[in-house]
């Protein structure tokens, strides 16, 4: 089989990939974000929480995760570090480290 | 003698320096207790018939030090076992790869200095911590740009530009001093990279740009392109980078399931994992890392997501260059860790 065999299967692989994932995903009804677990569990939330949590949740989702999964959980006391370690390599601004503190601390 | 004893003492105020910064580590707010966090993994690698094992650990330090500053460090220890005429042989490797400080001066602007990796393309910030790597290896283009080590001994003026709800800019800038230090070894260079990202279509998209600053004087250009979208455990990645001598780009789509109880679920934690790369050489001058001749190659991999932070990694690639077609097998575990450097109040 020549290279261009095998490059041409592993990206016709690659299109039939995309659409499946499309067709899969469509079928989810129930979409479930990454899960931080931290060893503060969140309050029951009233509604200002609950925004706090999506805000934090969101930047989660769109700066870290980016990159890599969720770690399983993290003792809080690092927390306030692990944002700071973030906000260099992720270059969030200030308001983002804020409310990722946020999440991971409600 | 005297001297002996003003020695110890200059070091022992030394030693108290250190102390009291790390003392002044916020302890009453008792979320900046100082971290450790990392990788360790055990590799192996079969390539024309011939295993390599490798066990290796990569541990990262980050120390915050008041409200602006933060230290943190990463390392390598590594031990390869692989094939002789009589046997098996190793070696060892170990090093820091990397130890910064950073100062968080504005809303947008942190001033980084020391020791940092090349910020070039994705690979060498993003992706090459062995607990982040969908696949063992990383791409055939990650040295392009990297300037030799992957590493800059300088200063970088790094943050976010813009942020807004519909996209967002961030933005990084460095100047490299040629070093010959074991530790630090680096190339006099300077460039950078500005990346945009739109979050409802979560698309990011960035160039670089890089300058080696001595001998021969060239430059590197490079752009990604990454699609994750929304809701999805589906990502694509690629990028493509150019240098004097070299170019090439790779292609990266990975998937999780959410169907089937969620990404929690045994389906779930399986991640088949797809990577094609092309490598194609300008001219016969080597300088860039890159492999002699035109290389194509195909990764084809399947992980699988443990619970705990533990990852099995497993692929095969099929290269193949005018030099020598190669069959890769590869398999590893992961365990990604982070606690506290101590026990918190």
């Amino acid at each position: 089989m020549s290279p261009k065999h095998i490059l041409g299967c592993a990206l016709g692989l690659g299109a039939i990939l995309v659409p499946l994932v499309a067709a899969v995903q469509a079928q989810t009804t129930t979409a479930q974000q990454p899960t931080v677990q931290t060893d503060q569990k969140p309050p029951a939330a009233p509604q200002k929480t609950a925004q706090v949590h999506s805000d934090g949740e969101r930047i989660f989702a769109q700066n870290c995760s980016r990159c890599h999964t969720a770690p399983d959980g993290f003792p809080p006391s690092i927390s306030g570090t692990v944002v700071r370690h973030m906000r260099v390599r992720a270059q969030l601004s200030k308001h983002d480290e804020e409310e990722l503190l946020r999440f991971f601390n409600p | 003698m005297r001297s002996s004893f003003s020695e110890i003492a200059r070091l022992t105020r030394r030693a108290g320096l250190v102390l009291a910064m790390l003392c002044a580590v916020r302890h009453g707010v008792a979320q900046d207790t100082p971290l450790l966090s990392g990788g360790v993994g055990f590799f192996t690698n079969t390539n024309g018939g011939n295993t390599t094992y490798s066990p290796i650990i990569e541990p990262l330090v980050a120390i915050p030090i008041g409200d602006r500053f933060l230290i943190e460090s990463r390392a390598v220890l590594t031990e390869s076992f692989f094939p002789n005429q009589t046997g098996y042989d190793h070696n060892h490797f170990i090093a820091l790869t990397y130890l910064q400080a950073d100062y968080l001066a504005s809303n947008h602007l942190t001033i980084v200095g020391g020791s940092f990796l090349t910020p070039f393309g994705t690979f060498n910030e993003r992706l090459s911590p062995l607990w982040i790597n969908n696949l063992q290896d990383g791409p055939l283009i990650a040295s392009l740009g990297a300037m030799g080590t992957g590493i800059g001994l300088g200063g970088e003026l790094r943050g976010s530009a813009i942020s807004r709800n519909k996209y967002s800019i961030d933005y990084v800038g460095y100047f490299s001093t040629r070093s010959g230090n074991e530790q630090f070894n680096s190339e006099r260079s300077a460039g950078g990279r500005v990346n945009l990202y739109l979050p409802e279509d979560r698309v990011e998209v960035g160039l670089s740009y890089g300058r080696l600053l001595q001998g021969t004087q060239e430059n590197f250009y490079g752009m990604h392109v990454w699609w994750e979208p929304k809701d999805t455990a589906f990502r694509l990645r690629s990028e493509f980078a150019r240098g004097h001598h070299a170019q090439g780009y790779w292609i990266e789509a990975d998937y999780r399931t959410k169907a089937f109880g969620g990404l929690d679920s045994w389906v779930g934690r399986i991640e088949p994992i797809l990577r094609v790369q092309q490598t194609f050489r300008r001219d016969q001058i080597v300088s860039d890392g890159l492999p002699l001749v035109n290389t194509q190659r195909a990764d084809f991999g399947l992980d699988y997501n443990l619970p705990h932070n533990t990852r099995i990694l497993s692929s095969y690639s099929r290269q193949f260059s005018s030099t020598r077609d190669a069959n890769i097998w590869e398999t590893g575990i992961v365990y990604r860790f982070l606690f506290p450097t101590w026990k918190g109040k």
